[in-house]
């Protein structure tokens, strides 16, 4: 696990780089390493999350202070030893696949028609591909419980919105770039809405309070809009 | 019994030490934007230098006691009275059951912190009381204090006996004869420059954007909130696009969104982001940037990650002196 660069991100923080692009392979190293980090039960960690291809380690200076070197100096050496232990295609202790249940299109989906377009597909067979994914968390992040989610097909990769919507509704579906995700919140946002889900992203009262986990496979369901209204009863 | 809210001030909110352990599901830490007042608070008190107390932004709230209460405000000079005596500042203050105190407006810095011996006891959230406002994750569902909010406390968390005798019968409260110089805690004078290390992408940035990172005058824009302060006066450009994707961020990360306006992650940093960073404010003057308000001045100066993992040591060591000196005072 030479690969691996360890860099400060200031006195609090550091970051472990697997990588700078969007990779699946990278992507597994960095849940991977995340991981064994929390597992690692290292003093003054105050909290680990993976990202695509870093991982974002917040700690407390004062646990590795002494001998001489800086607190940023002892953690990374103690973390490079650790990734050490990091090799082959690590396997992820992750919950089962999840199905979503989305309404496509409408006024639930109000991208979805341009994203058909964009695609030279009909509306059906955009949401048939959309559908047909096999997607994994990449990562949670953006808001409380928003997955980052990996495999969208390559003919509904879609640039963002120029101008982002100022209210995105909750449970909305989006396309941004090459990326698919879910917003678990009403807010501002810049992805392609296509659908909406009636399930719950993120509740701080749930336990776990995120629907999905990283590393988590996800897969899509197209279901009608009578079918989305039972959910909210 | 608690305290009652009678009117709430502009944005006040309970914090504590902040929300660990939960950024791998996109939860932030939140908490005291200026960590260090709202540590002082507490230990002036007697309580752990992380419980949950009240931070107060631009313009405080109106406070009923319901029973006898000490408490201790720290952070920017603020007004407060009872009835028409003004209730001092950095000293523990015994308030008497049925008095009231009202907070003005801060008058020099931006957040002045209120903590009630035994802590507020809200339930907690994820570990944690702190308020995430703009995640509406915490106490009252996330949200700021309204009025008429009954804000819990334990109730076994007494008033300091030896200071409580001092209040007559006919005074609503009564303040401790010593007080804590808020000097080296909190430096309000704005001049000074606010250190900060080279940021991840420091090197794409054009090099006129180089010398004005360390050295121009920005002005904190009116688009500031518990997120990030937004950065005005000066433009930052990088040599060539960056095609980045989203990585961890923390507070005091500065980031570069394409407007060339620098933004200043805070409290309520998300925990992650795909804009280049360009800086990242040294952790020891995170709290000099809670404490300036929109339309201040801000200067950042370099330093090196070795020299501001020093200053976190040093303040460290000197808090945990100062909290032990407080203790015996509290006791005597």
């Amino acid at each position: 696990m030479s690969a691996a660069q360890i860099e400060a991100l200031g006195d609090c923080a550091l970051l472990i780089r697997f990588g700078d692009r969007i990779d699946a392979q990278i992507n597994v190293l960095a849940l991977a390493a995340a991981e064994l980090l929390v597992h690692a039960d290292l003093p003054g960690l105050r909290d680990v999350a993976a990202a695509y291809a870093t991982v974002c380690v917040h700690y407390d200076p004062a646990a590795w202070a002494g001998d001489g070197h800086a607190p940023f100096d002892r953690l990374r050496a103690r973390i490079g030893a650790l990734l050490e232990m990091l090799d082959g295609v690590p396997s992820l202790q992750v919950p089962a696949q999840r199905e979503i249940p989305v309404c496509y299109g409408g006024a639930h989906g109000p991208d979805l028609a341009e994203l058909a377009r964009h695609a030279r597909l009909t509306i059906d067979e955009a949401i048939a591909l959309h559908c047909a994914g096999d997607y994994r968390v990449a990562m949670l992040g953006f808001a409380p419980g928003f997955p980052y989610l990996l495999g969208l097909d390559a003919r509904l990769h879609m640039p963002r919105h120029a101008n982002p919507r100022t209210r995105v509704p909750a449970g909305s579906v989006a396309i941004g770039a090459g990326q698919t995700g879910i917003y678990p919140r009403a807010t501002p946002g810049g992805w392609r809405v296509i659908g909406r889900t009636p399930l719950v992203l993120f509740d701080p009262a749930r336990s776990p309070p995120a629907l999905l986990a990283p590393g988590q496979r996800v897969r899509f369901r197209a279901i009608d809009a009578d079918a989305l209204a039972e959910y909210a009863l | 019994m608690s305290v009652r809210v009678l009117a709430p001030g502009l944005l006040t909110t309970v914090q504590d030490g902040g929300r660990r352990g939960h950024a791998a599901i996109g939860v932030g830490a939140a908490g005291a934007m200026d960590a260090v007042s709202l540590r002082l608070a507490n230990l002036l008190v007697g309580n752990a230098q992380d419980a949950a107390a009240l931070e107060i932004t631009l313009r405080g709230p109106r406070l009923r006691f319901e029973r006898d209460t000490l408490i201790a405000i720290t952070g920017a000079d603020i007004e407060a009275a009872c009835g028409i005596q003004p209730v001092a500042a950095w000293r523990p203050v015994a308030m008497r059951a049925g008095s009231e105190i009202a907070f003005g407006n801060t008058t020099h810095g931006a957040r002045s912190y209120v903590a009630l011996r035994g802590g507020l006891c809200h339930s907690g959230v994820l570990g944690s009381r702190s308020t995430d406002v703009n995640a509406a994750i915490g106490p009252n569902a996330g949200r700021a204090l309204a009025a008429g909010d009954m804000l819990p406390l334990d109730d076994d968390a007494g008033v300091v006996p030896a200071l409580w005798r001092q209040v007559a019968s006919d005074q609503a409260f009564a303040r401790a004869a010593w007080s804590l110089d808020p000097q080296p805690w909190l430096d309000l004078d704005f001049r000074q420059p606010i250190r900060a290390v080279a940021g991840t992408h420091f090197g794409a940035l054009d090099a006129a954007s180089q010398r004005s990172v360390f050295g121009a005058d920005f002005r904190i824009g009116a688009e500031s909130n518990r997120v990030g302060f937004r950065l005005g006066g000066t433009k930052l450009a990088l040599h060539e696009p960056l095609e980045l994707i989203s990585e961890g961020v923390v507070p005091g990360t500065v980031q570069l969104p394409p407007g060339g306006d620098p933004i200043i992650l805070m409290a309520e940093a998300p925990t992650c982001g795909g804009y280049p960073r360009v800086a990242q404010v040294i952790a020891v003057d995170l709290p000099l940037v809670a404490q300036r308000r929109p339309g201040d001045s801000l200067r950042f100066a370099q330093t090196s990650l070795a020299d501001a993992q020093t200053r976190y040591l040093e303040r460290e060591q000197a808090l945990e002196r100062l909290g032990d000196d407080i203790r015996r005072r509290l006791a005597e």
